[in-house]
């Protein structure tokens, strides 16, 4: 959705830790983006190099870890893989799910110089 | 900017002035973060951005290149060294809207954030429920869209205040913008805040403003299977105003199927049926709002309440003695 927001979120965060940690350059980020998340990897990247450039993350790479998602089956009253926010119980077919996992959006480690 | 909705840093306005600390917010770290300014107001934006573009699929699609200039800038510097963040990435955004929901809360006072797509007639639903609180409850409006001021003055015609936000390329309000535009309208204790977001289904579902809830309003004009395209916000909302029921005999909208398909996405979806042109589900909806604005002050008077009697408590003992 509204990658390019994001991307001046991961910046914030990033020259917030440069402050408190100390650290000039930051060599690669990495980010858990939930698989339900809403949150489109590739335009991500793209917002990512277009945001830090001439910043203290110009040029890092970006890599990102990917979380499953996952639900709650109010049917089963179990907790199974989901894909997306509106789907159904694998294992039941019902549609009362409520989503637990998978919707991260964290920036998790730096590597910095 | 941003190559899925356009949305993009600055140029946001209150009332047509700039928010008066938006260089704060927006230059995190001084210079580095001018850029965001830098793009604005110069001609060669666009230009810039086009030449530099090829330069970023190099950087993206030969990872290895980059890596190397990284080493060249620090060449001195050979063992890794990382750094453990894990924060969330809208964390600034919810603390700013955690701020605003405590001081709301602290004054009573019941907030909706209003989303939808543009055209679904939230701005007709907004003066035509307004008009039918006239007397009742006080009413204030945080206007948001990209550009003009048109929504604001429709409001304020109604009789209530209302402040314009324009996010000038922003897709959606942040909580940032929701804070500073509280402070101008100077609400009174126990009233009802509306905030009519940007007409937008995707990016307004991941910024809380601080909202007791997200009301999402969908019109029969519409497809009936916007709540399966746009699952996020139907996810992210309390409540699903079906909006222009008025217009459903000339129209092929199959009003279960569109239900059906919201509680797919978020089971426990309260749904309305109404119309603001012919008053139809009005009532209702009045009395879902009530409801909202009841609670919110039992809560606070609760609140009040209890930190009186620790007040209270010492206060005696210190008495007694």
């Amino acid at each position: 959705m509204h990658e390019m927001s994001l991307a001046e979120g991961v910046l914030q965060v990033i020259e917030d830790a440069a402050r408190a940690q100390e650290f000039s350059k930051v060599k690669a980020v990495w980010l858990e983006i939930g698989q339900l998340s809403g949150v489109e990897v590739e335009a991500m990247k793209f917002c990512f190099d277009a945001v830090v450039r001439d910043s203290i993350a110009d040029g890092a790479r970006l890599e990102i870890i990917a979380t499953p998602g996952s639900g709650w089956c109010m049917q089963c009253s179990t907790t199974v893989p989901m894909s997306e926010v509106f789907g159904e119980c694998p294992d039941c077919g019902s549609h009362q799910m409520q989503v637990t996992g998978g919707t991260e959006m964290r920036v998790k480690e730096l590597e910095v110089a | 900017m941003c190559t899925t909705c356009g949305c993009g840093a600055g140029e946001v306005k209150i009332d047509g002035n700039d928010p008066h600390h938006e260089h704060e917010h927006v230059h995190a770290d001084g210079t580095r973060h001018s850029h965001g300014h830098g793009h604005e107001g110069e001609q060669s934006h666009d230009h810039g951005h086009e030449g530099e573009h090829s330069h970023d699929h190099g950087h993206r699609y030969a990872p290895v290149h980059s890596h190397a200039a990284a080493h060249s800038h620090a060449p001195g510097v050979s063992q890794k060294r990382m750094v453990q963040i894990e924060q969330d990435i809208l964390a600034k955004n919810n603390a700013y809207a955690a701020q605003n929901r405590e001081r709301l809360a602290a004054r009573g006072i019941f907030t909706l954030n209003l989303v939808s797509s543009p055209g679904s007639g939230k701005t007709t639903l907004l003066c035509k429920t307004i008009e039918m609180l006239k007397g009742k409850s006080s009413v204030a409006v945080i206007e948001g869209d990209q550009q003009t001021s048109q929504d604001a003055e429709r409001i304020r015609a109604t009789g209530a205040p209302a402040i314009q936000i324009n996010t000038g390329k922003g897709c959606h309000l942040d909580a940032h913008m929701v804070g500073h535009a509280m402070e101008k309208l100077s609400l009174p204790e126990d009233s009802l805040l509306m905030v009519e977001n940007v007409g937008n289904l995707v990016c307004p579902a991941a910024f809380d403003l601080g909202e007791a809830h997200k009301v999402v309003i969908l019109s029969v004009t519409e497809g009936e299977d916007k709540p399966i395209k746009y699952p996020d916000m139907f996810r992210a909302a309390t409540l699903m105003l079906l909006n222009k029921c008025d217009l459903l005999p000339y129209l092929s909208f199959k009003v279960d199927a569109a239900i059906e398909f919201a509680r797919r996405v978020n089971p426990g979806i309260e749904v309305i049926q109404l119309s603001a042109t012919t008053g139809q589900g009005m009532d209702e909806w009045l009395n879902w709002i009530e409801v909202g604005a009841r609670d919110t002050v039992t809560r606070k008077l609760a609140t009040v309440d209890a930190l009186q009697r620790r007040v209270a408590e010492p206060e005696a003992k210190l008495g007694a003695r």
